[in-house]
């Protein structure tokens, strides 16, 4: 129905969080169908650094102003960086989601998670498949 | 209408009940009556009962009787407020909600702490929602309760956390989420909050300050200034009437820190599409219909109408009238407690400083001394045998603006048996 | 189209704080008749400086203020207000006049029960009038509002199924349609939420109950007439389900409205429910409260019900303690009696006939309004509804215009939107209860003007989408106010 910014370079899980790794650590940020659906982004919660999740464990809670969601990790591993940055500016995440929205940096427990998660073709499908 | 609808009998209308649960008969209750026959049935009970209005009342423990000014009854009697709902549609709901975001602005400068919602319950509940928010922000599950909390606060929070499971222990050690203690104490101790916060810091636990007497804080130590963390209680002492126990108003007021832990509806300040001032319900992701089953409360109506009183209370009596009359409660309860202790067979209890209530030893029973001052038409105060049977015979008196020199003095002599 | 509401006397009023001058005051003292004390000497650090955030103002200044404040409202006084589920219906003047009497309002808690007698008599009739009006057999009238009074129904319901040694139900069973409330009481208690998907036809059915019921299933919360204005009409076949499964019924007062003296929860199966005493028995909003949420319950329930409980003998009405299973007590004091006064009044006008008029009149003014309203709204279930109707606005899904753009414009002829948005399973939902207390002339004026924006949508949606455009704010800004916000005045941010 609408168009989608998806870059080709990310993973994309089906709870419409995308991951950039660098070989050795994986940035995680919500995708632009995520910001688009929810709308005006007011608030975000993110975890403390050395926290450390599972593969769909929630790591956090996005909020607009009438809905909340949790932010499921698409991968398992240690939180090594937090954007601190969105306590005071939220609306980063609307603006630009795959730059200063990103949210958290982890170090992965298993690699091979990330090959599971789906390219921007398979993504984009899922989307479509929703609307 | 029927013809509208397509049906010919309003019966009709009911056809998806089932008849098996259709009543089928009138229910068993008076036919309707007109209003003056209503009323005049009412008034014959209203006259059953003694009243503030009817007699010298020195009734405190929790519900105080203050004098009401006129404004307050003839503003909130505007029905554009009593006959309007929650205010969700900010454009046609701004009298409500500038009146709250007023009330939660003089009730942080009360407190001295940065936000304090729409209002709970009542005084007790704000107690249990406080102890709750603690638990929330420290991850801890027990809640430790300093002596003097209100028996029946007391009795509230252990029904509410045993719901969850927690605990309600009187000792504050680490694993405790937050230390509750009752400024003035249910037997009016006025104690030091600074040495409470630093216990209860040394603990990690918040300090949670419990008021019963609002206009107490007209007079002591803001708590926040003091290091309290959470700061709740009841505020019918701002033009609410006692009306046997409710509606009051509860408040609960915290650091902006732990804002998105508070629960209850919050009034912030935005502009509309032209820019122009307004106010809306805000940070509503915390409360029970978007959170659901994980709200941080599930309260939902509160007690709007009863917060306006107060917020009109407020402005009339304002910045110097509010001072004064908490001083002059604090006189009237000096000179009580001044006659009580040239008084043979009387004595008070309550040690050190106190506001406007305190407690009285009395020389053979508590119900036995009330019942003498009410014998002489006073309302004399609460019998302790049941709240504090350590004490011995003993009663618990208040004193607000509304009790005379010589009212004061039949009481006194009433509870020592000597005759006025 | 005739408009409902006029402009003019539309006045600008700032804060409080702005309007302070220093030595201004609203309220004079009487002279002290004993001697001052001396508050530096009795308190020291303990006494607490000035008060600087009350602000200092004329009798006159506060009258106008909040006079003026009030005219920002919309108000059932000023005209229908078709919130769906809260029964927003008029207030009789009577009822306001009874609270005020000194022998209520001037009562305290703790006065001697043997001179409250015309309180406790009041408590007593009005638990035993609610009874009969719901089928239950007890009642306890502390709970302060709806939510608190589900609160106590599920502690209820789990200290029955812990009396029975029964440890091992932990959860509950909440349809899709309910309020937010059910969920969060639920939670309050330490039970987990399992939701039960209401059937296409708008009904919970009896196989759907089945399917999550098991031995961990403490109780299934209902609201009957449900949220989209639906008798369950399975609900005796669901509570025998949930019965069978060992489980207890919980039943969401909320709409009682559309069944006084028609048919009673209490035959239906259900072992607890709430009562609003705000919706459906006149006492006011109040702007958002002070509601009083009642709670009756079954014989096999009552021994449970919150401490004290109100007693009658020969020596007359008590308040009683001695109450050894109860779940002990939920409010500083008795519940919020000033609104019970109210209900009793209420339900002593009214009487018998009355209340089942009342029903009759909601429920036929509902289905006159979707009679009226199908066709040019769609009607996501079009069934026979009770005491309100939910309609969406998919049938103007061409024009953009939205429920939330159709709520802001009936704000422009003078009336208060509907529920919107809820409840979550309609998308774009308007529920619409119009109560008994509307003539026909007023439905028609209200169907007029939806007829009237449906038919704008299509001709002129951006007057539909801007809207409001005759009120004193146009749409405020929610978003800013919940990304940076500020809830209390502060002298230097008003200077920003």
């Amino acid at each position: 129905m609408s168009d989608y910014d998806l870059p080709d370079s990310l993973r994309y899980s089906i709870e419409d969080e995308w991951t950039r790794s660098d070989g050795k650590r994986v940035t995680i940020g919500v995708s632009d169908y995520a910001q688009q659906q929810l709308g005006d982004i007011v608030f975000v919660e993110l975890p403390e650094v050395g926290r450390s999740f599972d593969k769909g464990d929630p790591f956090g809670v996005i909020e607009s102003v009438k809905a909340v969601s949790d932010l499921f990790a698409p991968i398992g591993g240690e939180v090594v960086e937090v954007n601190q940055a969105l306590t005071e500016t939220p609306e980063s995440v609307n603006e630009d989601c795959y730059g200063d929205g990103w949210m958290i940096v982890v170090e992965p427990s298993d690699p091979k998670e990330i090959d599971a998660l789906l390219d921007r073709a398979g993504y984009a499908q899922h989307i479509k498949d929703r609307e | 209408m029927l013809e509208r609808i397509g049906i010919d009998a309003v019966d009709a209308l009911f056809h998806t009940i089932p008849e098996k649960l259709k009543l089928g008969r009138a229910l068993d209750l008076p036919l309707g009556q007109s209003e003056q026959e209503v009323l005049a049935q009412l008034e014959r009970l209203a006259a059953k009962n003694v009243n503030a209005a009817s007699s010298p009342w020195f009734l405190g423990a929790g519900t105080y009787a203050h004098y009401l000014p006129s404004a307050v009854d003839a503003l909130i009697s505007r029905s554009e407020f009593y006959t309007a709902y929650t205010p969700y549609q900010a454009e046609i709901s701004q009298g409500t909600l500038q009146a709250v975001f007023e009330w939660q602005t003089m009730l942080c400068g009360l407190t001295g702490l940065e936000v304090t919602n729409a209002s709970m319950y009542d005084g007790a509940s704000a107690t249990a929602e406080a102890a709750l928010m603690a638990m929330r922000i420290t991850r801890r599950s027990r809640v430790a309760v300093a002596p003097g909390l209100h028996p029946h606060y007391h009795q509230v929070l252990v029904t509410v956390l045993g719901g969850l499971g927690a605990e309600v222990v009187d000792e504050l050690d680490d694993s405790a989420a937050c230390w509750i203690v009752q400024q003035p104490g249910f037997l009016g101790a006025v104690s030091n909050l600074e040495a409470h916060a630093a216990n209860a810091h040394a603990s990690g636990a918040l300090l949670v300050v419990t008021v019963t007497e609002a206009l107490s804080l007209a007079l002591l130590r803001a708590p926040g200034d003091a290091g309290a963390d959470i700061v709740c209680g009841e505020a019918q002492s701002f033009g609410v009437p006692m009306a046997y126990g409710g509606p009051h108003v509860g408040f609960l007021s915290s650091r902006q820190k732990h804002v998105r832990q508070m629960p209850g509806r919050l009034v912030g300040e935005t502009a509309d599409t032209e820019g122009k001032r307004g106010f809306v319900l805000t940070l509503s992701t915390r409360e029970q219909h978007i959170r659901r089953e994980r709200a941080t409360s599930n309260i939902c109506t509160n007690q709007g109408l009863c917060l306006l009183m107060a917020t009109v209370y407020l402005a009339l009596l304002g910045r110097r009238g509010l001072r004064e009359l908490a001083e002059i409660n604090l006189s009237k309860a000096e000179y009580a407690k001044a006659r009580i202790a040239e008084t043979a067979g009387l004595s008070v209890l309550t040690p050190g400083p106190t506001f406007n209530e305190f407690a009285v030893a009395v020389p053979d029973a508590g119900d036995a001394a009330l019942a003498r001052a009410r014998s002489n038409g006073l309302v004399g105060g609460l019998d302790l045998a049941e709240a504090a049977p350590n004490l011995g015979p003993a009663v618990l008196i208040c004193t607000t603006e509304l009790a005379s020199q010589a009212n004061i003095d039949r009481l006194v002599d009433s509870l020592a048996g000597n005759p006025s | 189209m005739k408009r409902n509401a006029a402009q003019g006397l539309a006045y600008e009023e700032d804060l409080l704080f702005e309007q302070s001058r220093p030595g201004r005051r609203g309220a004079e003292l009487p002279m002290l008749d004993v001697p001052a004390a001396d508050v530096a000497s009795l308190l020291g650090d303990l006494a607490r400086d000035d008060i600087p955030a009350l602000p200092e103002l004329s009798e006159v200044d506060v009258v106008r203020h909040f006079t003026r404040l009030s005219t920002w409202n919309a108000a059932v006084d000023l005209g229908l207000y078709p919130l769906g589920s809260c029964t927003m219906k008029y207030n009789p003047k009577l009822n306001e006049r009874v609270a005020r009497l000194p022998g209520f309002a001037q009562a305290h808690p703790m006065a001697p029960e043997e001179e409250s007698q015309g309180l406790l008599e009041l408590c007593f009739e009005l638990e035993r009038s609610l009874a009969e009006i719901s089928g239950m057999d007890r009642v306890t009238l502390q709970p302060a509002a709806g939510a608190q009074g589900e609160l106590a129904g599920i502690m209820m319901i789990r200290a029955y199924h812990e009396k029975r040694g029964d440890a091992k139900r932990r959860k509950v069973l909440v349809p899709d349609s309910a309020h937010g409330t059910n969920p969060a009481s639920a939670a309050l208690n330490g039970y987990d939420v399992v939701a039960v998907p209401s059937g296409d036809d708008g009904i919970l059915h009896p196989e759907a109950v089945a399917a999550l019921m098991n031995d961990e299933i403490a109780a299934l919360m209902i609201t009957n007439p449900n949220t989209l204005g639906l008798f369950e009409e399975h609900i005796s076949a669901i509570c025998d389900v949930v019965h069978d499964g060992g489980g207890l019924v919980y039943g969401d007062g909320a709409n009682l409205n559309a069944l006084l003296g028609v048919s009673r929860p209490g035959d239906m199966g259900i072992d607890v429910m709430h009562f609003n005493l705000h919706k459906t028995f006149s006492t006011p909003h109040g702007g958002g409260g002070p509601g009083a949420g009642p709670v009756g319950v079954k014989h096999a329930l009552a021994p449970f019900l919150p401490t004290p409980t109100v007693s009658r003998s020969d020596a007359g009405f008590a308040w009683n303690h001695d109450r050894p299973d109860s779940i002990g007590r939920l409010h500083g004091n008795h519940g919020n009696v000033g609104m019970m006064v109210r209900a009793y009044t209420y339900i002593l006008s009214l009487g018998s006939d009355g209340l089942r008029q009342c029903t009759d009149m909601a429920v036929l003014n509902a289905n006159y309004l979707l009679a009226r309203l199908r066709g040019e709204f769609h009607v996501p279930i079009d069934k026979p509804v009770m005491h309100e109707c939910v309609l969406s606005d998919r049938a103007l899904a061409d024009t953009g215009v939205t429920t939330m753009d159709v709520a802001k414009r009936l704000i422009d002829h003078g009336y208060h939107p509907p529920t919107i948005y809820f409840p979550l399973i309609v998308q774009g939902a308007m529920m619409i209860e119009p109560t008994e207390s509307e003539s026909l002339e007023s439905l028609d004026r209200f169907a007029d003007t939806l007829l009237a924006i449906a038919d704008e949508a299509r001709t002129d949606p951006d007057t539909v989408r801007t809207a409001p455009h005759h009120t004193r704010h146009r749409r405020l800004d929610e978003t800013r106010a919940a990304r940076k916000p500020i809830l209390r005045w502060q002298p230097e941010a008003s200077e920003g």
